[in-house]
C-alpha cells in the first residue's frame, strides 16, 4: 500500500453546491426542448472524474479488478462497464480518464491505490475541475461539425471513440458513447463559454436544454 | 494548414492541436560543469536553420500532450515523417529518400522515450 495521503472532497457538511453551468442557466437561459428540437443538451454535473497515469499493464490489472472493465489500450479508446454508467477513456499513452457516478470516486481511488500497491502511478481526482455535457439527437453531429476541428463523420468517429480536441476557441474531450449521443468533457472555467457556443450554434437545430 | 500524424495518437490531426517547439535532437552536454562556455552557449542558444530537410520537436498540446519529432522540408513545408521521442529519423538530409532498411532495423535497439 502506498503512503499517499488521500481525502474525500465531498464533505458531510451541508454546503450548497452548484453545477458549473448554474450561472449560465440564469444568464443565458435554457430553451425547453420541443417537438422541433433536433438536438438536446443535458449536463451531468457532480460526476466523479479520476485521471490515472502510469504504465498500461499495471493499471489495466488494477482497473479490471476494481471496475471490472479492461483499460482501453488502443489510442482513442472508450469503454463502459456493463451498466454503462462508468467509463474509462484513453487520453494519452500513459493517461486515462475514469468517470463514475458522483460520490463513488473517493472509494474507487482508494480501492485502486490498494490494488496498485507501490506501483509507480498517479491518481488525481479532477471531479471539481470539469463537467460533462451530453448532446443527443440526429443533429448532434451537425452541431459538432460547426464546433470542433476533429472529423466527426461516423466512418472516422465510431461509437466507442473519444478524443481530446479543439472546440471553438477552447478544448474539450469529445466522446461518442452511442449512435446519436455525444459527450463533451469540458473544463469548469470554460463550461459557460462552451454552453453559450452550443446554444448559439444549435439555434438552427432548435436546441433544447433538459434540466 | 498542416495535417500532422501524431505517432502517439496514431492518426492525423489538425495543426491547431499542435505547437512547434524548435529543433529536435539537441543533446544536453553530459557534464555541464566541465564543458566550455562555447559548448554550453551552443547548446543553449544556437540552432540550425537549414534550407531543406529539418528535424523539429512538436508537441500535441491539445490531445495526448506528448512531444514527438517531425522531419519537415523547410522549402516545400512538406512533412516527410513523424516519429516518437528516442527514435531516430529515417529521412535525413543525407538520405532524403529514406535511410537503407539496414539502418531502420537498428530502431529496435533504440530505447523508447516514453513508457507504455
Amino acid at each position: 500500500m502506498s503512503n499517499v495521503a488521500t481525502f474525500d472532497t465531498r464533505t458531510e457538511a451541508k454546503i450548497p453546491v452548484e453545477s458549473p453551468l448554474a450561472y449560465s442557466y440564469r444568464r443565458s437561459g435554457a430553451p425547453v426542448p420541443d417537438r422541433k428540437s433536433r438536438v438536446v443538451l443535458r449536463e451531468h454535473p457532480f460526476l466523479g472524474h479520476l485521471v490515472l497515469r502510469g504504465g498500461a499493464i499495471v493499471l489495466d490489472e488494477a482497473v479490471r479488478e476494481v471496475l471490472g472493465v479492461s483499460l482501453p489500450g488502443e489510442p482513442q479508446g472508450l469503454v463502459h462497464d456493463a451498466e454503462g454508467v462508468r467509463s474509462v477513456q484513453w487520453i494519452s499513452p500513459d493517461e486515462w480518464l475514469v468517470i463514475v457516478p458522483g460520490g463513488e470516486e473517493f472509494e474507487l481511488e482508494n480501492r485502486l491505490r490498494a490494488a496498485l500497491g507501490g506501483a509507480h502511478i498517479a491518481i488525481s481526482n479532477v471531479s471539481g475541475g470539469q463537467t460533462l455535457v451530453e448532446l443527443e439527437g440526429e443533429a448532434a453531429r451537425e452541431l459538432l461539425m460547426k464546433s470542433v476541428v476533429y472529423d466527426v463523420h461516423p466512418s472516422h468517429f465510431p461509437v466507442g471513440k473519444g478524443v481530446t480536441t479543439v472546440f471553438a476557441k477552447t478544448t474539450v474531450i469529445l466522446r461518442r458513447p452511442g449512435e446519436e449521443r455525444w459527450e463533451l468533457v469540458v473544463r469548469r472555467s470554460f463550461a459557460d463559454y462552451t454552453y453559450r457556443w452550443l446554444l448559439d450554434a444549435g439555434e438552427e437545430y432548435g436546441i433544447g436544454v433538459e434540466r | 494548414m498542416f495535417y500532422i500524424h501524431c505517432p502517439y495518437c496514431g492518426e492525423h490531426r489538425e495543426e491547431e492541436e499542435f505547437h512547434p517547439k524548435g529543433q529536435a535532437h539537441i543533446a544536453r552536454p553530459e557534464d555541464p560543469d566541465a564543458c566550455s562556455d562555447e559548448a554550453w552557449g551552443d547548446y543553449l542558444f544556437f540552432r540550425d536553420n537549414p534550407r531543406g530537410i529539418h528535424h523539429e520537436l512538436w508537441v500535441h498540446a491539445v490531445g495526448c500532450r506528448k512531444f514527438f519529432n517531425v522531419t519537415r522540408n523547410t522549402v516545400t513545408y512538406e512533412i516527410l515523417e513523424t516519429y516518437k521521442m528516442g527514435e531516430q529519423p529515417t529521412v535525413t538530409a543525407e538520405h532524403p529518400e529514406g535511410r537503407p532498411s539496414r539502418d531502420a532495423a537498428d530502431q529496435g535497439t533504440l530505447h523508447e522515450g516514453v513508457r507504455a
